[in-house]
């Protein structure tokens, strides 16, 4: 029931920047992903918004309301935090209750809102017992009630599935997408490192990298149109591959002449001015297919990883890597082939890729228009 | 310059002596286990439950002599009368009718009421307050500073904080004093006032004891989950509501642990006392009380032994909670 505007906002410590400029408009109903590498400040952003953190510079407003100097409580959020942040020494039912009882709202609107969420979370057999009788789960759900019972604007998530193991991770992605679906009108923000659950839970991802964001789309547009190596490295598993060339031919579509020897024929338009230019080609390694006849890439498959679904495949190549992307592999290119593909081990193979899905970056940046 | 080389010899003979325990004895026993040969197995799960032992048996014994035997001792003598003939519980029964026994057992009660309450009191709102400011290092160090000096000590520096001269002694020297008179007041010979002279020693402890409340508590208030006290500010909590909803519940077992050792140490109370009044103008506690039948005048061990039996009887409970809450904590 809210939406947020963010203009110029600023963190800094003395002359340490740590967020630096950050414009985004939220809308109401949205649920925004926010991701980046370690230490790229979405916390910190995710904090300022809760007021937990100082703003130093620029406006944070919610529903056109200038929020930079009013006290957390009163701004209409809540937040989901990563350890849960449960108050040990309270059963769950007051963890729950706590905000509604400082506000001194009566006995009986408090029990219906605990009841309330309780039931939606199915905690309603737990609410007696204190956070340290419950698992990790259970702990999380009754993390999300309390924000729930307060009935906030906005609900900030800070990394809430982290400290879960893997199959409770997929079982609360899949909760909290349930949650976002029956409160239509609340306004989420997200925060992860995770980019699966950036990509299944958002609306719009806001991909912060260098002290600033890097792209804001659908999380379909950022995997098919990302605007910098940063961010076509970020999304996609494994990283998408670069491989360094050169322009040898401009019009409608575009030929790039690979420095290892291959040709590439994409469809993204240039003009004359680009010819020679020297360019990054950028292929997801799902992308690849096998080649009949004229190939991309050749080469000799070194190490071929057999996951049952998909074969990895890795080629010794020359590769370039994008500002700040750390999964990228820099020696060899890597094929993700749907299958078994055991024989392909040692082999010289061809690979090829639709030419639409192909991408140019120059300087970083992405020909695409 | 031969006492000094003897208590060289001492140190050196002690501490080869250890060494040489625990080398010789351990050889021995891996001697007789060997750790090979037909029984190899057997051998070494017995030597490995037998070493422990080893290693602390001299630690145990030392503990037994020093401890144990006195608690034995004491009880016993506690039975007997000044010239060492058994009277029963005689020393009891006079005890139950001592004027003096009944003023110190009140004014331990007195103790017992006000100074744990009070140091810790104190402790926690100096550990909150110094909790998140930059100088609150500093603020800590002062006052945890009273800690470092003797109880003796204490009573010597408090003894001019209570100082009285008389009419024609000249001028007040006592802080109190000072401050009294500032104000209009007339001085007063503070420590010879009846009752209200308790709370005067009670302060000096107070002030000693809360720097290691302080300390402790402080420990445990940084060891909160910061985020919990984020989430309840978010949940709209005061500073105030949040010390006191979110803060004092987590800790609640460390206050239990520094309250009731502060009590052991108040039972105990001895030395101020002494140094102060020794047990004059109605200030006598337990402590002294023995100490005096014990060591002043004619001395009377089995009436000192019993009021040791007694002091002993009211701290051992209190002493099993402490150790049963410092458990729980560790946990």
């Amino acid at each position: 029931m809210a939406h947020l505007t963010l203009s110029g906002l600023t963190r800094s410590f003395g002359s340490e920047v740590i967020l630096n400029d950050i414009d985004l408009d939220i809308q109401t109903g949205e649920l925004i992903v926010f991701v980046g590498p370690s230490g790229c400040g979405k916390s910190t952003l995710l904090r300022m918004i809760a007021g937990l953190e100082k703003i130093t510079d620029g406006t944070l407003e919610i529903d056109g309301q200038v929020m930079n100097d009013i006290p957390p409580s009163q701004r209409g959020i809540a937040m989901v935090f990563q350890s849960y942040a449960l108050y040990p020494h309270m059963t769950v039912r007051d963890n729950m209750a706590f905000a509604l009882n400082i506000a001194k709202k009566p006995k009986a609107e408090i029990d219906a809102a605990v009841d309330r969420a309780a039931k939606a979370l199915q905690l309603e057999p737990y609410l007696d017992r204190l956070p340290n009788a419950l698992s990790g789960g259970q702990r999380q759900r009754v993390a999300i009630g309390r924000a729930i019972v307060r009935n906030p604007k906005v609900y900030l998530f800070d990394e809430p599935l982290s400290n879960l193991d893997a199959a409770l991770r997929v079982a609360t992605r899949i909760e909290i997408a349930q949650l976002k679906e029956a409160m239509p009108e609340s306004t989420m923000i997200y925060v992860t490192h995770d980019q699966i659950e950036a990509m299944t839970l958002a609306d719009r991802i806001v991909v912060l990298a260098n002290k600033g964001i890097a792209q804001v789309g659908s999380p379909l547009e950022l995997y098919e149109r990302p605007r910098t190596e940063f961010v076509a490295q970020f999304i996609g598993s494994p990283a998408m591959n670069l491989l360094p060339g050169k322009i040898t031919a401009t019009g409608p579509k575009t030929e790039v002449t690979l420095d290892a020897g291959g040709v590439a024929v994409t469809e993204i338009a240039t003009t004359d001015t680009d010819m020679g230019r020297a360019v990054n080609l950028g292929i997801r390694p799902e992308d690849f297919v096998i080649a009949d006849g004229d190939a991309i890439f050749e080469g000799e498959v070194e190490i071929l990883e057999a996951l049952g679904e998909v074969s990895l495949l890795y080629l010794p190549a020359n590769m370039s890597v994008g500002e700040g992307a750390v999964s990228a592999n820099q020696t060899h290119l890597i094929a993700k082939l749907p299958g078994i593909h055991d024989g392909l081990k040692g082999q010289s193979v061809c690979l090829t890729a639709d030419p639409a899905k192909l991408q140019i970056f120059a300087d970083g940046i992405t020909m695409r228009r | 310059m031969q006492q000094a080389l003897f208590a060289l010899s001492t140190i050196i003979i002690g501490v080869f002596g250890c060494v040489a325990y625990f080398y010789f004895s351990n050889l021995l026993l891996d001697r007789m286990c060997p750790a090979k040969g037909p029984n190899a197995g057997r051998n070494i799960n017995r030597a490995n439950a037998i070493r422990p032992w080893l290693f602390v048996f001299p630690a145990l014994a030392i503990l037994s002599i020093y401890l144990l035997y006195p608690v034995f001792s004491t009880a016993y003598l506690s039975l007997h009368d000044s010239g060492g003939d058994f009277i029963g519980v005689g020393n009891y029964t006079w005890l139950a009718q001592d004027e003096k026994f009944r003023e110190s057992l009140v004014n331990n009660l007195m103790w017992l009421l006000v100074v744990p309450a009070a140091s810790t009191f104190f402790g926690l709102v100096a550990a909150g307050l110094t909790d998140r400011i930059k100088w609150g290092q500093l603020a800590q160090s002062l006052v945890f500073m009273p800690m470092a000096i003797s109880f003796v000590g204490a009573a010597v520096i408090w003894k001019f904080i209570y100082d009285y001269r008389g009419d024609n002694q000249g001028e007040q020297i006592g802080l109190l004093n000072a401050l009294v008179q500032a104000f209009g007041g007339d001085p007063q010979a503070w420590i010879t006032l009846p009752f209200w002279n308790n709370f005067f020693l009670m302060a000096i402890l107070i002030w000693i004891q809360t720097g290691f409340a302080m300390v402790i508590l402080s420990a445990a208030l940084k060891g909160i989950s910061e985020e919990t006290i984020e989430a309840a500010y978010l949940d709209g909590a005061s500073p105030l509501q949040v010390f006191f909803k979110i803060k004092i519940p987590q800790i609640w077992g460390t206050i239990a642990v520094v309250w009731t050792t502060i009590t052991v140490t108040v039972l105990k109370v001895f030395d101020i006392v002494f140094a102060m009044t020794n047990g004059q103008w109605g200030t006598q506690v337990l402590a002294n009380l023995m100490y005096d039948w014990m060591f002043r005048g004619s001395p009377d061990f089995g009436r000192g032994s019993a009021i040791v039996v007694v002091i002993m009887l009211l701290v051992t409970p209190v002493m099993v909670w402490n150790i049963y809450n410092a458990h729980k904590e560790s946990r």
